[in-house]
């Protein structure tokens, strides 16, 4: 579904933490994205998409793009756009705080 | 004199075909599959569609604009000194919707001595990539048999009639197995995993199907948003064993469709049939066979099924480098003809 050139890791979320069926969650991230199914796997239009909601982009030496989000903050606005639980950024969250730790009782 | 057709044998070799021949083909796969899996044979509207994809002389071939699935993988990024350098190459360089994170061995017995690494490879590659990563290994019971493990041989046993040797030394490499897997599991989960791929099940037969069902039951039960794919080694869970049951239902002997049902019984949340391909025979056959032998399964689904389009299975030609010609006609099938969720 051309991944991160399009939409094809969002959908990919939907199945793997989901289990939901292709047509389930390609409507699901459309409508969070407010753009038409087809759109999903169009490249074209979802550079602009993943650009302005800061769901992380593929680079180019020609178009870098500093000032948009890394792979851990994209991620973390992936949770929230698509309401998905990832991994990685409950993780990071509960790593990044002293608060957290304390009371996690970590001590490595 | 008929127009010819290049396509491919079951082992990559490429040869001319008419577009009678590719139809007989075609007809022949898919009353072979219904004679062996007890299946339905293809429509004639079905037959008439991958006609049209087999007789093509185009390079490749592609599913219509929209029409596009998700593509999850058994090992990504082979560069074995720069393993997360080639996940990032999967994400930027081939667009892929998903990545998996292996140990070369792909093995989950080998995993368990080296996890810790795995882990830490796992919780830096998380930092650098945007698409989900699945840890994937195999359950591959037979290391857990002599002379590799500590159970006795059960392939020795059985044909010296030894049956219920056989199956006891089963029964406790699928425990040592299971424990592994769960091992493996919950370090890759704790190092920020988006989940598990249990690649090659039951290619030792029911009693490492039992293991990874089992050890999915568990892994659901206590980690609810954790990614679970499965995927098969072969069409056909072999009854090395031939008793062991899982929720009452005998694993020895089970087609794709009865193995989705006890992988989503368990807990997995993506399912991966496997259909053997014929080297013998030509793409267009092993195609034909793969999608008749698939559609009660993927009519049934109730989690995503991804089916295996690698290397010798699904319809895809038996070569280290599947030509794309071949890769491309049959997956264009898979998702025209069975509507899958991925491959």
């Amino acid at each position: 579904m051309n991944g991160l050139r399009a939409a094809g890791d969002l959908v990919a979320r939907l199945q793997m933490t989901r289990g939901m069926r292709l047509p389930e969650a390609k409507r699901l991230v459309a409508d969070r994205l407010g753009v038409s199914v087809r759109d999903l796997s169009d490249n074209v239009v979802m550079q602009e998409v993943r650009a302005e909601l800061g769901l992380g982009r593929v680079l180019d030496s020609e178009a870098p793009y500093p000032e948009q989000p890394t792979a851990m903050e994209a991620k973390m606005n992936i949770a929230e756009l698509l309401d998905l639980p990832l991994n990685c950024v409950q993780k990071f969250r509960e790593r990044s705080t002293v608060v957290e730790r304390r009371s996690a009782g970590r001590a490595t | 004199m008929e127009t010819t057709f290049p396509t491919r044998m079951g082992d990559g070799a490429l040869v001319e075909m008419t577009r009678t021949e590719l139809r007989r083909e075609l007809e022949d796969g898919s009353a072979r599959a219904a004679k062996v899996a007890k299946v339905e044979p293809l429509s004639e509207v079905e037959l008439d569609h991958l006609e049209e994809i087999f007789a093509s002389r185009a390079r490749f071939t592609g599913v219509d604009i929209g029409d596009e699935v998700v593509l999850t993988y058994d090992g990504t990024g082979m560069l074995p000194a720069a393993k997360i350098d080639g996940l990032v190459q999967y994400e930027q360089s081939l667009a892929a919707d998903s990545c998996e994170l292996f140990h070369p061995d792909y093995c989950f017995n080998a995993v368990r001595k080296v996890q810790a690494t795995e882990a830490q490879l796992m919780h830096e590659a998380q930092n650098r990539l945007t698409i989900p990563i699945h840890y994937g290994a195999q359950a591959d019971l037979g290391r857990y048999s002599a002379p590799d493990g500590p159970m006795p041989n059960w392939s020795e046993l059985l044909p010296e009639g030894r049956i219920d040797e056989a199956r006891a030394a089963q029964e406790a490499a699928a425990v040592l197995a299971a424990n592994d897997m769960r091992q493996v599991a919950e370090a890759l989960w704790e190092a920020g995993a988006d989940g598990i791929d249990f690649d090659t099940s039951a290619a030792a037969g029911d009693a490492e199907f039992f293991a990874v069902l089992e050890t999915i039951r568990g892994l659901r039960r206590d980690y609810p948003t954790m990614s679970i794919e499965v995927g098969m080694a072969s069409e056909f869970v072999l009854g090395m064993h031939g008793q062991i049951e899982f929720d009452g239902v005998r694993l020895a002997g089970l087609w794709p469709r009865e193995q989705m049902r006890l992988a989503a019984q368990a807990g997995a949340t993506i399912f991966g049939p496997a259909v053997n391909v014929n080297t013998t025979r030509s793409v267009a056959w092993n195609t034909a066979r793969a999608i008749a032998i698939l559609k009660p399964c993927l009519q049934e689904a109730s989690i995503p099924v991804h089916v295996n389009v690698g290397m010798g299975v699904g319809g895809v030609p038996m070569h280290v480098c599947p030509p794309i010609d071949a890769v491309s006609r049959v997956s264009r099938a898979l998702v025209d003809l069975l509507h899958v969720d991925g491959l």
